[in-house]
């Protein structure tokens, strides 16, 4: 039978997520649909077309569809569901908000945060925060899985293009749920999701001045994306959509600089997978030592300043 | 108008958990167990509403096997009116505590259901959503912001890329985040009272539901480890060591 990919994007490009998604829909094999639901999308769905691997791309586009509202696009996803066995999409705050309710609709038990597809029924998942792995296998007629993308390398983007088939939007779900407004932080920083370097602040920062003052400089200089543990998000220091872990972001880029954060199991279990892990700390016995790989005991409002002039 | 809040009993979230030697999953024996950080988040609010004069009973639900009857002492020492427990043995999955509340919604008819986001021991991410489909009902997930009206209520969402607000048409399902209060701790009279509150026990059966998991658990393992590196001695050896052996700048 065939995959569906339920893609993430903005309507005006498409997320990065999306073709590391693809990677884990190639390993569980089959004919491959990408859906962009949306609006004024035809240029992401274009991009999607040239993803490696992609048979279709299914374009709908509609008012309910702009913002991807939970109802509408479950909806529009459950009427598409007779023609895949599989049906997925990356592990966004988008992809969690909708697939559930397919699931469900489809009275499916859900796989979430799959990080390595075992065989085609079978997926392995971090639980309890990441401090263990569940494999579980799934015994209903469709899988329903959610892609932890940082697990999967992503698909090529420069292929022959698919066929791009546009559907109606159709206006089930539609009436229960109305779009207002997004308040995105606006910054030229690389996404924290696709980042390669990560700048990360914890509560030694000590405000949201401080913070900004001596991680931008930094930031700046490695090109680097910033993040924030769950407690500077808490006291304000930074926005909640920087916050690396559990229940914020799981990130694992080349390079991860955790200033001034302790390393409670929570914040280990968002980066843990990056590659090289930089931990700069006045507490030498802080748990953020025991996973990093250079460690600086020291103060960050001396050593930060110092990076930042020495690169 | 009455609120719904669905609780779990979870292992709490300061202990260190273990797997268990064989594989079969995670040791639970002797192990402290408290209600879903998330799900305190859902009371609190739950419990907001009505000291606002938004809401005139909260119902705390809670899944689970006997002792989750103390989780759902906390509910009502935090302030809820009264509760329900469905006593299930063993593990249960999101598929099936959505079909259990909506037995529950159609005995008590609620206008809101609030839930924690997810559950911290199988942090699935996927039960309210799942109410929510199976109901019919508006979806607001992530929530950081409630602001509850007569027919709908605006909800600021924590999103990838910031905050999103939308408009849900009530009854509507509401899944809380982090920042969406903070939650009190019990007073010593409150926690007295909440022994008095009313507490019924159900179960699946009574809703017609079967709670047989979907999934079959092959494995559970400790995660690979990463091991401690080296402590450096300052920024000029640092910068050193990530360009000439880790290669990463």
């Amino acid at each position: 039978m065939a995959i569906l990919l339920f893609a993430e994007h903005d309507n005006q490009s498409l997320s990065d997520q999306t073709a590391k998604a693809l990677s884990a829909a190639s390993l569980i094999g089959g004919d491959i649909d990408i859906l962009i639901a949306g609006k004024n999308a035809g240029s992401v769905a274009d991009a999607a077309a040239k993803l490696s691997g992609v048979r279709n791309v299914i374009l709908a586009e509609g008012d309910t569809l702009e913002h991807r509202l939970a109802e509408p696009t479950a909806a529009l996803i459950v009427n598409l569901s007779g023609d895949y066995d599989t049906i997925l999409a990356p592990a966004t705050t988008t992809g969690k908000n909708v697939l559930p309710r397919v699931a469900a609709l489809l009275d499916v038990m859900q796989v979430s945060d799959v990080i390595e597809v075992v065989s085609p029924d079978t997926f392995k998942r971090p639980i309890y925060a990441g401090n263990a792995i569940e494999t579980v296998q799934t015994t209903d007629a469709t899988r329903i899985l959610t892609i932890r993308t940082t697990s999967f390398a992503a698909a090529t983007g420069d292929n022959a293009p698919a066929p791009i088939k546009t559907i109606d939007a159709g206006s089930d779900g539609t009436g229960l749920s109305t779009f207002l407004e997004n308040i995105l932080s606006k910054n030229d920083r690389p996404e924290l999701g696709s980042a390669k370097i990560i700048v990360s602040g914890g509560r030694a920062l000590g405000s949201a001045e401080r913070f900004q003052e001596v991680m931008t400089p930094v930031a700046d200089k490695l090109g680097a994306a910033i993040g924030a543990s769950r407690a500077a998000v808490d006291a304000g220091y930074a926005s909640n959509d920087l916050q690396v872990g559990q229940t914020g972001k799981v990130v694992a880029p080349d390079l991860y600089i955790a200033c001034g954060i302790s390393g409670a199991i929570q914040h280990l279990a968002g980066m843990k997978d990056s590659k090289i892990i930089v931990a700069i700390n006045t507490d030498e016995d802080a748990p953020i030592f025991q996973v990093a790989d250079y460690g600086i005991v020291g103060d960050l409002f001396d050593i930060l300043p110092e990076l930042e002039r020495q690169l | 108008m009455k609120v719904l809040v669905p609780v779990k009993r979870v292992v709490d979230y300061n202990v260190k958990i273990r797997v268990k030697a064989d594989g079969t999953g995670v040791d639970l024996a002797n192990v402290k167990m408290s209600m879903n950080p998330f799900d305190e988040i859902a009371v609190e609010e739950a419990v907001r509403l009505k000291e606002a004069g938004k809401a005139n009973e909260v119902v705390a639900v809670s899944i689970g096997p006997a002792q989750a009857q103390e989780t759902l002492r906390t509910a009502l020492a935090m302030g809820a009116d009264r509760a329900i427990l469905i006593t299930v043995d063993g593990p249960i999955e999101p598929l099936s505590v959505a079909k259990l509340l909506k037995g529950v919604v159609a005995d008590e008819n609620p206008n809101l259901v609030i839930l924690g986001k997810q559950a911290i021991d199988d942090d699935a991410n996927q039960t309210g959503q799942m109410l929510s489909a199976l109901l019919g009902w508006s979806q607001a997930t992530f929530a950081s912001e409630l602001d509850l009206g007569d027919t709908t209520a605006k909800v600021t969402r924590e999103v990838d890329g910031g905050l999103q607000a939308i408009e849900v048409t009530l009854p509507a399902i509401v899944t809380a985040d982090l920042r969406l209060n903070e939650p009190r701790y019990a007073s010593l009279p409150n926690i007295m009272k909440a022994k008095k509150k009313p507490l019924e026990t159900r179960t699946p059966d009574d809703f017609g539901v079967t709670v047989s998991p979907r999934l079959r658990v092959i494995r559970v393992e400790e995660p690979a480890g990463r091991t401690a590196g080296i402590k450096v001695a300052g920024v000029t050896d640092l910068i050193e060591k990530l360009k000439a052996e880790a290669g990463v700048i």
